[in-house]
């Protein structure tokens, strides 16, 4: 279809723009069909447009599942705003599904009257059948309860390409483009950002390009003329902060965080690891910052990574480590070493679901208690969690602070769903980053010995590196004596030990901010207690409880280990806490242990985020239960 | 003072703890010829780290005054990779043993080797487990006898050399606690080495395993049970240095030297051969059929893994500049809100 026909069709037509406040999308189709990148294009075109966005990608496992099967189902779920959001939002407005096993394995949670864009070309009896259908959706009038457009995605591609030298393979795999099109027309989305994109990234394969760019206008104006299509929408900018913005991922946002804390520090960063769903992408990142003067390692394993970082440590770097679950229960013995022999690394968690392999792409929290208690001995290192991806840059940083000053291991908690989700994050004066000391001592003049385990206020130990005259020494995972440092057996001597570490962790509190409570810091009825990624839904919730009229308030955690001072107190003002968890209560269990307060738990572990109605379901039962007493 | 300035002495390199091994264990033997050997290295001491495992010989760095970590069972090549990679021009030393390097490190022995960083690798081998009290070892021989088989293994040995050969090493060699100067010489040829250098030690374990080695270490029986390799020299053996190793097809074979035998027969010994076949064949020469190799089996030049690793960072600045915050922050696209 030409651009000229399309207008000149469009202008009998009359499309009714309506103006939405928000609007979640959901891409859905095999894993083989580009889900991933056209969800990453509408994140990106609607960021650039002035949107907030957040977004949910949710793949497979396998690479390349059986093909149309429901098990190959590869999503992609955004929600774009014209106010500052927090989750990809619970219900989706609108489904593109680009065959049958999309649409039945999504299909629940489109909202009733929902927007179902589905490729009717995939609707098959093969397709059908893979899917479990006995009769096609489309025509059985299953889907009655939604706005169906059915739309020959297949059949429009290779029309729109009539002439190219592409194989309908390769045409096929523009479809994807065909789709976005007529979102992008649907929600009034500027073309600009793809067509540059797909000139960038096909810059040298001009027939894919322009293959792609002919299935993007194709799906555009398809809507723009096609006689079905009577409204669309349109989400104005959004008013937040003013600044640089540039869209970042969880991952992402660590591998630049990492880097910028080492700047910081003066030194470099030595990321050693062993490939792992879902942190290869931090290892991938940041072997692009070579000039940034970053060593990657991929280890043979999880604990030579480990061990080659304590090794970087002891040489000078911004040493750090990069796993999942399982990565960590094989690093335990190493970081265990790391914690007797006082060496500052990072030690990354993106969680995933376990236990053993678990869920490899899908999102958990239930490593807390592996990274608070999980080695053997009275073996405490810091743990951190950051709270939304762009929030993974600071906590990088923080992490790095803390290990360089306490002289220790620090663990930070991410998971699935910061790892691979996305939000804009607004670029940093320069200027306004800390500052973090490093210091490295030198032999002082008439010193006799070097005292490798002095401690400063901090209790922490001094950082001498190897190559500097005079302070030669030995470390390693037998007990020493504090101050020298030498191998010893006595029993006092180690219990000292076992304490002085244990109060260097819990000194870490000191250095931290005050908690920032959403509603009442003074107290009342319900406080919602959580930490890591269940942030924008927990936050969200109690926004709208409070909206309503009810006593909640909520206090997020990004520092597990030590909690913050004020922490024992702020649970103590308030009648109830509700702590929602992607696990059977850990915090919880921590909680109830360290403060003795009744903290109620909300789990839910189904590899999936919380949805704000979850959290919001359980605030109303409490303050039910509450009002009753 | 700069240390490099002084001639030191082994002195320099004693630490102020006390050494705590079994008295008669060979490993005060490896320690003192270590000791001996780094101030002829030309490197000032603070530049040596000693990184070990667990085991008797783990102690070692301990007994060292350099920087040294004493780290966990297994771990020491991974935790030296990390120490090289960062600091190049440091020497950094693996201390290990028959079981913390091929069996709990084995994986982390293969990977250091293969890279060919540049780490000296000594292994101490006693063919027994010592700290834990004389239960049989990766390199124990089958049937051997011990607390944990007292019916006696059924496992299979595995031999250091072979392995290492086997993980593409490109510095191999042999010696013996107690053979003092040879011991000297081929840690000297390890140090000088530029990549992964690994020597296995013949090392007596007088408490759990004694006289394991006595066939290649006692002075009436090592001259008829060893066989000196020299590079370019014809493998010839014996007290009288009258037997010697010829190959017959793919299979070495002891002959007679004296009769129609020359030396010119002989196997010759080539370390920088570039296949590594020779050096494996001599690895498989094992007592009491063969006398066993002692020296130098391999000797070749493999650009190292941390030289690399750090090209490509030179490389990368050279292509895109000195990386910044502002570049860090700025790839990709951004967009203003006003």
């Amino acid at each position: 279809m030409s651009a000229t026909t399309a207008a000149s069709a469009a202008a009998n037509k009359t499309v009714k723009t309506l103006e939405l406040d928000e609007i979640v999308v959901r891409f859905v189709g095999d894993s083989g069909d580009g889900m991933q990148l056209a969800g990453t294009q509408m994140t990106n075109t609607s960021a650039v447009f002035g949107n907030d966005v957040a977004t949910l990608p949710d793949f497979p496992a396998e690479i390349r599942a059986p093909a149309g099967s429901l098990a190959g189902v590869s999503g992609f779920q955004i929600n774009f705003s014209s106010h500052d959001i927090r989750t990809p939002g619970d219900q989706v407005n609108c489904l593109v599904a680009m065959n049958p096993a999309g649409l039945k394995s999504n299909i629940a949670d489109l909202e009733p009257g929902g927007i179902l864009l589905v490729n009717e070309d995939a609707f098959n009896k093969v397709n059908l059948q893979k899917a479990g259908y006995a009769a096609s959706p489309l025509d059985d009038g299953s889907l009655k309860g939604f706005r169906l457009f059915r739309v020959p995605l297949d059949k429009l591609t290779t029309e729109a390409n009539k002439g190219s030298s592409l194989t309908s393979r390769a045409l096929g795999r523009c479809r994807n483009f065909t789709a976005l099109g007529l979102v992008y027309w649907m929600f009034n989305r500027p073309l600009e950002e793809t067509l540059r994109w797909i000139d960038a990234k096909f810059g040298k394969k001009p027939e894919v390009a322009e293959a792609n760019r002919n299935a993007l206008k194709t799906g555009y104006y398809f809507g723009e003329t096609c006689e079905t299509f009577i409204e669309n929408y349109k989400v104005p900018k959004a008013r937040i902060t003013p600044g640089r913005y540039r869209k970042l991922t969880g991952n992402e946002a660590l591998a630049i965080g990492l880097v910028t804390a080492a700047r910081l520090a003066g030194k470099d960063v030595f990321y050693g690891t062993y490939p792992i769903t879902p942190a290869s992408d931090i290892l991938h990142q940041l072997s692009t910052y070579k000039n940034f003067g970053v060593l990657t390692f991929q280890a043979e394993d999880e604990i030579a990574a480990m061990t080659s970082v304590i090794g970087a440590a002891f040489a000078g770097a911004i040493a750090v480590t990069g796993t999942s679950g399982p990565g960590i229960a094989l690093k335990a013995e190493g970081i265990g070493l790391a914690v007797c022999t006082e060496l500052p690394v990072i030690i990354i968690n993106v969680q995933r679901g376990g236990p053993s392999t678990g869920l490899p792409t899908k999102t958990e929290q239930a490593d807390l208690l592996q990274a608070v208690c999980g080695r053997n001995g009275e073996c405490p290192v810091a743990v951190l969690a950051p709270n939304t991806p762009a929030d993974c840059f600071n906590m990088a940083i923080e992490a790095c602070r803390i290990a360089i000053e306490y002289m220790t291991p620090v663990m930070l908690l991410s998971d699935g769903y910061l790892a691979n989700g996305a939000e804009p994050w607004r670029i940093p004066d320069e200027k306004s980053l800390p500052h973090l000391k490093v210091i490295h001592p030198a032999r002082k003049n008439g010193e006799s010995e070097f005292l490798p385990y002095q401690r400063d206020a901090k209790l922490a130990r001094p950082w001498a590196l190897p190559g500097t005259p005079g302070l030669e020494h030995r470390i390693g995972g037998l007990e020493k004596e504090d101050v020298t440092g030498h191998v010893s057996y006595d029993p006092e001597n180690h219990e000292h030990m076992v304490k002085t570490r244990a109060a260097k962790i819990a000194g870490i509190a000191k250095s931290l901010p005050k908690l920032e409570v959403l509603g009442s810091p003074q107290g009342g009825d319900l406080l919602v207690i959580g930490w890591g990624s269940t942030y924008g839904a927990i936050t969200t919730a109690v926004e709208r409880c409070r909206a309503q009229g009810m006593d909640v308030s909520s206090v997020h955690l990004r520092y597990l280990n030590p909690f913050q001072q004020d922490l024992g107190d702020l649970l103590k003002r308030f009648k109830r806490v509700l702590c929602p968890e992607m696990n059977l209560g850990q915090l919880s269990k921590l909680l109830r242990a360290e403060f003795l307060v009744d903290v109620k738990s909300l789990s839910k572990v189904q590899g999936k985020p919380f949805m704000v109605r979850d959290i919001v379901t359980a605030i109303e039962t409490m303050m039910k239960g509450n009002n009753g007493r | 003072m700069s240390q490099a300035l002084t001639q030191l002495t082994a002195k320099d390199f004693a630490s102020d703890q006390e050494t705590r091994w079994c008295p008669g264990c060979g490993d005060y033997s490896i320690l003192a010829q270590v000791k001996k050997v780094l101030p002829t290295l030309d490197t000032p001491r603070e530049k040596f780290v000693f990184v070990s495992g667990i085991g008797c010989s783990s102690r070692f760095p301990y007994y060292v005054n350099t920087y040294g970590v004493h780290s966990i069972h297994g771990r020491a090549p991974a935790v030296a990779t990390g120490v090289k990679m960062v600091r190049p021009d440091l020497s950094v030393w693996v201390i290990t043993g028959d079981g913390d390097a091929l069996s709990i490190g084995g994986n982390h022995l293969l990977h250091a080797i293969r890279r060919n960083i540049d780490l000296k690798i000594v292994l101490f081998n006693n063919r027994i487990y010592g700290l834990t009290k004389g239960q049989y070892s990766p390199t124990s021989e089958m049937g051997k006898k011990t607390k944990s088989t007292p019916m006696g293994s059924v496992d299979f040995p595995l031999h250091p050399i072979s392995v290492a050969i086997g993980a593409e090493a490109t510095f191999v060699a042999r010696s013996v606690d107690v053979h003092v100067k040879h011991l000297e010489d081929v840690l000297v040829r390890a140090a000088k080495h530029k990549g992964a250098a690994f020597v296995e030690v013949y090392q007596n374990c007088n408490i759990f395993n004694d006289l394991a080695f006595e066939y290649a270490a006692g002075k009436d029986t090592r001259d008829d049970h060893t066989v000196i390799l020299e590079h370019g020299k014809p493998l010839i053996f014996g007290k009288n240095r009258d037997k010697g190793i010829r190959l017959n097809g793919t299979t070495p074979e002891i002959v007679p030297l004296g009769g129609d035998i020359k030396e010119d027969d002989l196997l010759f010994h080539d370390e920088r051969a570039p296949e590594p076949t020779l050096a494996y064949l001599l690895s498989r020469m094992h007592h009491p059929e063969f006398p066993e190799p002692l020296g130098v089996f391999r000797a070749v030049q493999r650009p190292t893994y941390e030289a690399l690793a750090n090209q490509q960072i030179a490389t990368a600045r050279s292509q895109h500049g000195e990386g910044s915050l502002e570049t860090l922050f700025d790839d990709g696209e951004t967009w203003v809100v006003n």
